[in-house]
């Protein structure tokens, strides 16, 4: 089994200081800062509706924040144009959810969307091929010509993961990647995730309520709460916190994932 | 009266949102980069999925006219005038309002259910974090399709409404396609054709403005979508009429007919 691999350099990939936004009278980030450094798997924890979904859309400004600064390889992305904005987009994957994949399109054409958009990213390597490669990274060379409807939620899962590395970014945000499928699959989407990780040396940002999900996978966890980051540390000290809020993940937590 | 108040505040709000959409459409509608595949691709799916139904109800629509017009016209004396007469009609008024509503109904909400369950399952969003521009990619090219099909459909509505009412005549008494379609385009001024070609791009601009804000902005769940579809056919349908008043008017004006 694999294990999180730990990477020595240390200025930021990315850098939240003091982070704010408001949904009108709803504060649901009141100055998050956090850093990601390179080759990290960084766990966000929070129960559901804490914040991290729009934690981490502020980051790449699917929402606008309200305050704070925010810098992804040391570009301050709340003062990015539009132009700039993009191309630092592509150095950032985003797994969504719900997969978010194109549900008019085949698994083809959604790997090929985000290459026919950036070919600068091919760095001269043949469309089809970077395509295939990047299935097989998953394990579904096989799905290439289904549409998004003809997959279950693990395959989904898997090609929208290898939609987001086609463009070979640096950082990968995902967004509860493990919700909603049965614990094998769950485990198996884990495993790709350290995989990649150590094949290509990409940092991660990864917001879970699975606990098992961040003992695996963690170098380091966070824990949202009251809209701040209220803990942090390895997975092993945050268990031995006796914080009643850092203690109300820990209970109960008999691993159906074996590492 | 205080909820009088605030529904009008509401419709206010919402008029300012659909002119705030309708000119971020035409800040990116002529500027590069330009979405021309997917242009091509959605006028294809646009003018292709209402050709069945635009080619029926013209047809229909020109049978029901003659039918309902002849025994007027006969205590007339002036049933030799049907073509003019239906050419007129169609041209001007029924071609164009009948094609516009029934594309609202079938592109409007169609537009409307898609983006608005690409917005729920975070379709747009990724497309955002790919580093596309969503609105150019899905808004910009629907709503172009929309104003360059709906010219053509209406003109093959028009055709069809043409056909119907010789079919009807021709089942009366001689009249050879080839006369019928003089006489009705013989009738026709300068001042019928060109308001009426113009105001049909304004209908086609409408439908796909509206089925687009709808669905971009559709609020979240299944109901979200279920209600931006519905309401793109509802809003678009009322703002059709409007428009047509404001053409008409118009015309009337420019013309003086
Ligand atoms: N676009 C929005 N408009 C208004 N409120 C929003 C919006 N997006 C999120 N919120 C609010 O922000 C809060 C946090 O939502 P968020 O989606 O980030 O939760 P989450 O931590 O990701 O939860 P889950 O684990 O269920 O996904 C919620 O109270 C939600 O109602
Ligand atoms: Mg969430």
């Amino acid at each position: 089994m694999k294990t999180p691999r730990q990477h020595t350099d240390t200025t930021p990939l990315i850098e939240i200081t003091s982070l704010t936004k408001s949904f009108g009278t709803n504060a649901v980030l009141r100055g998050f800062s956090l850093r990601l450094l390179p080759g990290e798997n960084l766990v966000i924890l929070g129960r559901s509706g804490s914040g991290k979904s729009v934690l981490i859309k502020c980051l790449i400004r699917l929402i606008e924040p309200d305050g704070g600064d925010i810098r992804i390889m040391g570009q301050a992305v709340t003062q990015l144009d539009r132009a700039s904005l993009d191309r630092l987009r592509t150095e950032v994957g985003f797994l969504f959810q719900g997969s978010a994949l194109y549900d008019s399109m085949t698994v083809r054409e959604n790997l090929r969307f985000p290459l026919r958009r950036h070919p600068e990213r091919a760095q001269g390597v043949a469309e089809d091929s970077l395509i295939q490669t990047a299935l097989e990274s998953v394990g579904l060379a096989h799905a290439i010509d289904l549409l998004p409807a003809e997959l279950s939620g693990g395959m989904k899962r898997r090609v929208a993961l290898a939609r987001t590395l086609i463009l070979k970014p640096r950082i990968i945000l995902y967004d509860e990647p493990t919700t909603g499928l049965d614990p094998i699959t769950a485990n198996e989407i884990i495993q790709l995730m350290l995989k990649l990780q150590q094949e290509l040396g990409t940092a991660s940002l990864i917001i879970t309520h699975d606990m098992d999900c961040a003992r695996v996978i963690a170098n380091r966890v966070i824990i949202l709460h009251d809209g701040i980051n209220y803990a942090e540390g390895t997975y092993s000290d945050l268990a031995r916190s006796r914080d009643p809020h850092v203690r109300a993940f820990f209970k109960d937590t008999n691993s159906p994932y074996h590492d | 009266m205080h909820a009088i108040r605030s529904a009008t505040a509401g419709t206010l709000e919402e008029v300012g949102r659909l002119s705030a959409f309708t000119g971020r459409f035409f800040q990116s509608a002529l500027s590069r980069p330009f979405e021309g595949r997917e242009l091509l691709r959605q006028c294809y799916a646009i003018g292709y999925r209402s050709l069945f139904l635009v080619l029926a109800t013209g047809f229909i629509m020109g049978l029901v006219l003659t039918l309902q017009l002849r025994p007027t016209m006969i205590d007339f004396g002036a049933v030799a005038y049907m073509p003019d007469m239906v050419g007129i009609a169609f041209v001007r008024e029924i071609g164009p309002m009948v094609t516009a509503l029934i594309c609202a109904g079938k592109i409007g909400s169609g537009i409307g259910a898609e983006l608005g369950s690409m917005r729920v399952t975070e379709q747009i969003d990724a497309m955002e974090v790919s580093g596309t521009n969503p609105f150019r990619f899905l808004v910009v090219t629907r709503v172009w399709a929309c104003i360059l099909m709906l010219p053509l459909l209406v003109v093959v509505a028009d055709a069809m409404g043409l056909l119907g009412s010789y079919f009807i005549e021709s089942t009366r008494g001689q009249v050879s396609l080839a006369l019928y379609f003089n006489r009705a385009f013989g009738a026709m001024a300068i001042g019928d054709l060109v308001p009426a070609t113009v105001k049909t791009f304004f209908f086609g601009l409408v439908i796909g403005v509206v089925g687009c804000y709808k669905g971009y902005y559709s609020a979240k769940g299944t109901a979200g979508v279920g209600r931006a579809a519905n309401s793109a056919v509802v809003i678009s349908s009322l703002l059709l009429f409007l428009v047509d008043f404001i053409a008409v008017l118009a015309a009337d004006i420019l013309f003086e007919i």
